[in-house]
């Protein structure tokens, strides 16, 4: 019976390691209020932040600036405490982006600014969302 | 004319296969313990029920195929145009359908176990329709007691959607329905899900066999039965997952085959799992320990397939996957049955605990069993620890249930949280698999077991030097991995070799052995080495605010125009349609017609109708040319659906044995778009001379009177001349055709012609005989332009080819288990 022990004491402390690696990859969900804090706090992992584009008057979405070689572009962000955010991504403007009703960020903050790795759009079509535009083995 | 007498049929069916399965459930209770007219009854039963579940199919699919967009279904997922197989497709694209999907393969299970089964035919049909309950409760679409159960497939339009029209007028039946998902559209997409879901529905046979056994008291005899289903179920399953891989590799746009996106993990989780379980029974069989192991496997794999439905489909991930379904408020309803068939499994393995045999022996590790079960612990880890990151959003609504605020978000960094760690321990898998089939078939001490691995182990040394060598591989990571599955393939060739010459039944394990290592080694060189050949490194930084170390991956290129990208030049040529008589074609060559199919063609004054494979599809023509003087080209599609809303842009991909070159379209320019035209620019240019449009050399060839104007006869007083001008392109020759018009005399006219690969437009301003000239007005804007990505995955290939071994292995061992069990049965010793 020796054995098992040893082999239940060793599955166990994997277990544990893979939590707790599990959790501390984890992201969150944060404003940019928050998300400014933490990356002043020195914390440079990238979080997740929920938000909306600004809109004129006339429902056209404002504020989309695309680079003159149209590879990246940066965009103004309305988080859910209505803070607005220049945001950057180095990629080009994803297809349905002024069709979005919501969109994810991805990122962290490089002093004044925040650079996004990865956009998540929320469409009002069905079957909205957009694949992850640059993740992927 | 709403069809009501359908929709009826369909929910009686529905109605009728509920009641069935519960009396077919009652029936295998009453009969599990050898009680044939109890059981004989429940088959009927049961076959009645199969029957229900077909006409269900049926019902739906004459729906479908006779656009009775009256119903809610057949509106929100199919339209008018749909070609049959898409009808098919359609099935899945819903919640309900493929709930339906999964009752139909589980009827089709359920008759092929009554036909195979004597002893084990009432309890193992007894939990096949207790499942059935369950699964056609989900689409009962019965409201009782305020609480909704199920959602059927047979609503009309106007009891789901709170329309104002239905108020005016209720008979109102949409002209056409929404159509199918684009990404749905697409050959792989029709046999996908099917696939799948009978992976799904074959994970139920193991778990039924081992929770029937322990219904009736037999603990250890439902081993020799459910092993070759748990196989079965594995292949098919893993086929599935495969073929999912493939789709998204050829379809999706996010550059790869697995993307860890929830949806994908849900099911990779059960299938690492079921591998473990049938590893584990497989040394039950042998050895007769471990049997509370293969228990507890077999129903956790069953019990993860539920856990994977929940999560896809309850709308928990919300954003965090792209495979999202709406939810349909059944959430709770999946949830009971998640906790229904976990909870009757505890307690049913608990109850006979003590009961279930087990041996004291200890395990030595010279034995099989030690390396099967080092084996089976690294698949649980594989498994738990995808399983961890994966319900991250379970933990938020957890903890929100409680009253607090976890927050939790999926990692962010694919890499680290699961390509990373699931390699490391693939290591361990390789490794294992290797060493584990010289125990195999012998008994092994120190001594043999050092005669045994030392030739394969040098091989493996020598060939992974070599690779390591040409590849420059430095990465400790893959090193090691490399080393593992080059040892993997050697240790279980060698075992092969020795094996076939006797008996190839025996050969399956070490077959899908040198499968999953192949599979692995593709894995590490197409993933851990796919190189993104449109890097930019030149781009100018052109904000100042944007940090320098930003890659860009991307490449702009304008018509016409050659850029080199590493070994590789390319030039765009064009937007292309796909039609049935020429293949690609020129977008600026076809006009459309009233039928969206149907294009007419201009091309050196012969015009010719043809018809479109599709109308939503374009095509982008990208040659290529590499350095030893080779071409290639490519066509990166989009399709635009204006119903759905939905743009969706698909690689295309250039296939050697080497490496895969794949490509695809970020963005291009909107079609929709206006576009910015330059000032007009005016020419004097005589007839015969050359002069420069858009830096583009031109010639003005002639002047010529013409009768018609866009195809339209002039009147009898208007005059009308035609200027022809031929323009030198990149690659040709165009010929461009303003015409100036004098209406009755009187009134000036004029037709531009546009020249959309130039990037102009021109018209005649003014005609002057005297000079033998025209004044030209010339407008230029952009260039039409592409961002693509380019990737080289090199030997992906692999990755398919030990696909087709594990097939073939696994295909090889079930046909092993599977004769064992029928002489067995035929013998009379099921029990």
């Amino acid at each position: 019976m020796k054995t098992k022990y040893i082999a239940s004491i060793v599955v166990i402390a994997i277990a544990i390691v893979i939590i707790m690696t599990m959790a501390g990859d984890a992201s969150s969900y944060v404003t940019f209020g928050e998300a400014k804090e933490l990356s002043t706090g020195g914390f440079k992992k990238s979080i997740h932040v929920v938000g909306e584009l600004p809109r004129s008057s006339g429902g056209e979405i404002v504020g989309i600036e695309e680079s003159p070689d149209k590879l990246s572009f940066k965009f103004q962000m309305i988080d859910e405490n209505g803070f607005t955010q220049q945001v950057f991504h180095a990629n080009p403007i994803p297809t349905d982006f002024a069709k979005s009703e919501q969109v994810v960020i991805i990122g962290a903050y490089n002093g004044e600014n925040f650079i996004a790795e990865k956009i998540l759009l929320k469409c009002p079509s069905k079957y909205q969302e957009e694949p992850d535009l640059s993740a992927g083995i | 004319m709403i069809h009501y007498f359908e929709g009826q049929l369909g929910h009686v069916f529905i109605i009728l296969t509920f009641v069935t399965s519960l009396l077919a459930s009652w029936a295998f209770f009453k009969g599990r313990n050898q009680d044939e007219s109890w059981s004989s009854f429940g088959s009927k039963v049961f076959y009645v029920h199969a029957f229900a579940v077909i006409g269900i199919v049926g019902t739906l699919f004459y729906l479908i195929n006779n656009h009775y967009f009256e119903y809610h279904y057949v509106y929100s997922h199919t339209s008018s145009l749909l070609p049959v197989h898409y009808q098919i497709s359609s099935f899945w694209e819903g919640q309900e359908g493929s709930f339906l999907l999964w009752m139909f393969w589980n009827a089709i299970l359920g008759i092929v176990l009554i036909n195979t089964n004597k002893f084990w035919k009432a309890p193992v049909m007894l939990i096949m329709s207790l499942t059935q309950v369950f699964l056609a409760s989900m689409i009962l679409g019965v409201v009782m007691f305020n609480v909704k159960i199920g959602s059927s497939p047979f609503l009309l339009l106007r009891e789901v959607l709170d329309a104002p029209i239905f108020k005016t007028d209720p008979n109102f039946i949409p002209e056409d329905g929404n159509g199918l998902n684009p990404l749905l559209q697409n050959y792989w997409m029709v046999i996908h899900p099917p696939t799948l879901f009978l992976g799904f529905a074959t994970t139920v046979i193991p778990f039924a066999y081992c929770i029937g056994g322990l219904i009736i008291g037999k603990t250890k005899e439902w081993i020799r039965p459910a092993l070759p289903w748990a196989q079965f179920s594995a292949l098919v399953l893993g086929v599935g997952i495969l073929m999912g891989a493939y789709w998204a590799y050829e379809t999706l746009n996010f550059g790869g085959y697995w993307n860890w996106d929830p949806v994908e993990n849900a099911i990779y989780v059960p299938w690492l799992v079921l591998i473990a379980a049938i590893h584990v029974m497989i040394a039950y069989k042998k050895s007769g320990s471990a049997l509370k192991l293969s228990m507890i496997l077999a129903v956790a794999s069953f019990i993860l397939v539920l856990y994977a439905t929940f999560l896809t489909r309850s709308g928990i991930l919300g954003n965090s996957s792209v495979h999202s379904f709406t939810d349909l408020g059944l959430s709770g309803q999946l949830l009971l049955y998640l906790l229904a068939f976990l909870l009757l499994s505890i307690y049913l393995i608990a109850k006979r605990w003590k009961d279930i045999p087990s041996t004291k022996q200890e395990v030595s590790t010279y034995s099989r069993e030690f390396w099967i079960f080092m084996g089976a612990a690294v698949l649980c880890f594989m498994a738990f620890q995808v399983l961890a990151g994966t319900s991250i959003p379970v933990y938020n609504a957890i903890a929100e249930s409680l009253g607090f605020n976890l927050n939790m978000a999926p990692s962010t960094d694919t890499y680290k949280a699961y390509s990373l760690p699931q390699l490391i321990l693939s290591i361990f898998l390789a490794i294992f698999s290797g060493t584990g089939q010289f125990f195999w078939w012998k008994k092994m001490d120190k001594k043999k077991l050092k005669e045994a691995l030392t030739f394969p182990f040098l091989i493996s040394l020598g060939i992974s030097a070599l690779i390591i060598v040409l590849g420059k591989i430095s990465e400790p990571a893959y090193l090691v991995l490399l080393i593992a599955t080059v040892y993997s393939i050697v240790a279980n060739s060698t075992i092969l070799i020795s094996i076939a010459k006797s008996n190839f039944q025996l050969a399956g394990g070490s077959i899908a052995h040198i499968g999953i290592a192949m599979m692995l080694m593709g894995i590490l060189f197409s993933s851990g080495y796919s190189k993104i050949l449109s890097t930019n490194y030149t781009s100018m930084v052109w904000s100042s605010e944007f940090p320098d170390e930003v890659n860009q991956d991307n490449l702009l290129l304008f018509i016409n125009e050659p850029r080199q990208m590493h070994e590789y030049s390319m030039i765009y040529k064009g937007i292309r349609k796909l039609t049935k008589e020429e293949g690609m074609v020129d977008q600026n060559l076809l006009t459309t017609t009233f039928n969206p199919l149907e294009v007419v063609r201009e091309q050196n004054g012969v015009s010719d109708t043809l018809m479109l494979i599709s109308a939503e599809n374009s095509y982008f023509e990208i040659e290529y040319h590499t350095e030893q003087g080779k071409q290639f080209t490519l066509f990166p599609r989009v399709q635009i659906n204006e119903t759905m809303n939905m743009t969706v842009q698909s690689p295309d991909i250039h296939r050697t044995l080497g490496a895969d070159m794949y490509t695809h379209v970020r963005t291009f320019p909107k079609p929709t778009e206006e576009e910015d035209w330059s000032e007009p620019q005016e020419t004097k240019v005589t007839i015969g001379s050359t002069f420069f449009i858009n830096d583009y050399v031109a010639t003005l060839e002639k002047l010529e009177p013409t009768n018609f104007v866009n195809g339209v006869r002039i009147g009898e007083n208007d005059v009308a001349v035609k200027a022809v001008i031929k323009v030198q392109g990149e690659y040709k020759d165009y010929l461009t055709e303003p015409i100036f018009i004098i209406k009755d005399r009187e009134f000036v006219g004029r037709v531009d012609d546009h020249v959309n690969d130039l990037a102009f437009m021109i018209s005649i301003q003014n005609i002057l005989p005297q000079e033998d000239a025209v004044m030209l007005t010339t407008r230029t804007t952009q260039k039409d332009w592409i961002i693509l990505e380019a990737v080289k995955k090199p030997w992906i290939n692999l990755l398919w080819i030990g696909t087709f071994l594990l097939v073939v292995g696994f295909v090889v061992a079930i046909s092993r288990r599977y004769s064992e069990f029928i002489k067995m049965r035929d013998k009379g010793v099921e029990a």
